[in-house]
């Protein structure tokens, strides 16, 4: 009896540490395969301007968890959840959410989020399916990079050393993909993931433009970290740009 | 029949060490919580790939999370060693198994730990981890308690303390409702619903909340909890008062559990009035575990004060330690034979 007491409490031992060695994992999976003949892009553009009335200015942020941080910030540092020049709003996401018939190969082009000075760079961005994204520790301190995506698979990746970095690719579209610094937990960015390459982050001007989009009529939408997300319908022409411009402002 | 091992100090003092390291330990995991850090190590059993990952010390956050294993390690070293030391000294089987047992348990509760950390905090996993900590916090204190000399001076003694079997009676259920009322504020706590009741003593301004959902549900039903261990430590105290003088070491426990719920409570309101402030978040995860360990204390003492005392044709050895001038000879205890082999 005592035998197969001691059997069982071995195979269920056995059992969670192979669930737990297996639970840490690289989750990094190949492309979804296109079901849809690769689509051409276009000549046209979608451009505008993001504005944003009764601003709400960035706040301090405090890095007393890591006096390395500290150091790297002597004149002190602000979130960057609302940038922009006056009137403006910079770190909108503006992507085209649907509309495009195809599919659309995935970039070559690696994608880099980097953390410097304890802050991710770029706070917003985007990528597409596929598409590589090198994560990057920029800083003298240890970092951890926690994605925390609905649709694709969740990964907490350390990266104690500057310099470090590894590759990642996202296998399902999915706006936005937050990540976070769980070691400095002021640290967050954002990322885009979509099927496409017909996206654009705002910059402190609160301008952007989409390049290269094919003839047609789509739902364009923006979305920002605390302000939420606005769509609106634009019809695009050959070697024309479609005006795209969105208002955003704050509840309060 | 058991036969009655003599008393060793230096075991029993060891056993208490290892009660204060648990609860040093729980009320570090309860910084991990309270700072929100659980996941500041991403990887386990290694600390971002070391056992001294760098700076460690100087991260806050880093810091919570690693300094939380650092001690689980020595925990689960001194348990080993515990288990080890009553292996080899103890004759009672019942105790040695309950030494092996504490070692079982703090090996799944680190296992339980790692998996928390590598499925990303997990609200069932992370409430087993908080759960199981308590148990082993009980199978310390037991062990603690039993190898204790005044555990073993009352294996001897034939007569019983007036007023203990009652005592006892409700002294275990006042224990089992403060390990409910834990595991409550463990999911409480683990599913983010610390302040799904935002207003202390009133719920939502008045008494019942207008509306349920699951956090308002686990939040409410932990208030109610405290109510209920509240109660049952008062009719414990009031017990433990009526016992005759010479069983002042239990009313003195009882006395100091009901202090213990008193500050307990002041926490848990200041928990929600501070928005979870880390102090007294954190203070009332390490209260909650003392106040379990005082009423298990409570518990076995009474229980063993009201059992009737092992004959001494069982085989019992008195040591001169309990006659109260031999307690040199206590330090050097050496292991009986176990002529029935049972426990």
């Amino acid at each position: 009896m005592n035998k197969y007491r001691f059997l069982t409490f071995c195979l269920l031992a056995v059992s969670l540490l192979g669930i737990a060695c297996g639970g840490g994992g690289d989750e990094a999976a190949a492309p979804t395969a296109a079901a849809a003949p690769a689509a051409a892009t276009g000549s046209g553009a979608i451009t505008g301007v993001i504005n944003y009335a009764n601003g709400d200015p960035d706040t301090a942020i405090g890095m007393d968890a890591d006096p390395v941080c500290v150091g790297l910030h002597a004149e002190g540092a602000v979130t960057e959840q609302v940038v922009g020049d006056e009137g403006r709003l910079g770190n909108v996401f503006v992507y085209i959410k649907s509309g495009l018939s195809g599919s659309f190969p995935a970039s070559a082009d690696k994608v880099v989020l980097d953390q410097q000075g304890c802050m991710y760079n770029p706070h917003v961005s985007g990528v597409q399916v596929g598409q590589p994204v090198v994560i990057r520790n920029s800083d003298p301190t240890l970092h951890n990079v926690h994605a925390l995506p609905t649709a694709n698979a969740e990964f907490n990746k350390g990266q104690p050393f500057q310099n470090m970095e590894f590759e990642h690719k996202f296998d399902t579209a999915e706006v936005m993909v937050r990540f976070k610094c769980d070691v400095h937990p002021w640290m967050n960015s954002y990322m885009g993931v979509v099927s496409h390459p017909f996206f654009a982050v705002s910059g402190t001007d609160g301008s952007y433009s989409i390049e290269n989009v094919p003839a047609g009529t789509y739902t364009v939408e923006a979305w920002h970290e605390t302000l939420g997300t606005q769509t609106m319908e634009v019809t695009v022409a050959d070697d024309a740009a479609a005006a795209a411009s969105f208002d955003f402002a704050s509840a309060g | 029949m058991e036969p009655t091992s003599t008393h060793h100090r230096g075991l029993h003092r060891f056993a208490i060490v290892l009660v204060c390291c648990v609860i040093l330990l729980i009320s570090a995991g309860a910084l991990v919580t309270s700072t929100e850090s659980g996941l500041s190590v991403p990887d386990w059993p290694l600390s971002y790939g070391s056992l001294n990952p760098p700076s460690w010390w100087t991260i806050s956050t880093v810091r919570a999370e690693h300094g939380h294993r650092l001690i689980a390690g020595t925990v689960a070293t001194l348990t080993v060693i515990l288990a080890v030391w009553i292996g080899v000294r103890e004759n009672r089987r019942w105790v040695r198994r309950l030494a092996y047992l504490a070692v079982a348990t703090v090996l799944s509760q680190a296992l339980l730990g790692g998996l928390t950390v590598l499925f990303f905090l997990p609200t069932p996993v992370s409430v087993a981890h908080a759960s199981l900590a308590e148990v082993f916090l009980c199978l310390t204190v037991t062990l603690a308690v039993v190898t204790s000399r005044w555990w073993r001076r009352a294996e001897g003694e034939p007569a019983t303390v007036p007023g203990a079997r009652r005592l006892f009676d409700v002294a275990r259920v006042t224990t089992g409702l403060v390990f409910f009322q834990i595991f409550l504020g463990a999911v409480m706590r683990h599913s983010g619903a610390g302040l799904a009741i935002p207003d202390f003593p009133l719920v939502f301004g008045g008494l019942i909340p207008p509306a349920f959902d699951f956090p308002i549900a686990i939040h409410y039903s932990h208030r109610l909890g405290a109510l209920a261990v509240t109660a049952a430590v008062v009719v414990t105290l009031v017990r433990a008062l009526r016992l005759p003088s010479a069983a002042a070491g239990l009313r003195a426990v009882a006395v100091g559990l009901a202090t213990l719920v008193a500050i307990q409570i002041s926490l848990g309101a200041a928990v929600v009035l501070t928005g979870k402030a880390v102090v007294p978040n954190t203070a009332h995860v390490a209260t909650g575990a003392t106040i379990l360990a005082t009423s298990l204390l409570l518990t076995l003492g009474s229980w063993r004060s009201a059992r009737a005392a092992v004959p001494s044709s069982a085989g019992a050895v008195r040591d001169p330690a309990f006659e109260g001038t031999g307690a040199q000879s206590a330090s050097r205890a050496t292991a009986q034979p176990n002529p029935s082999g049972g426990g």
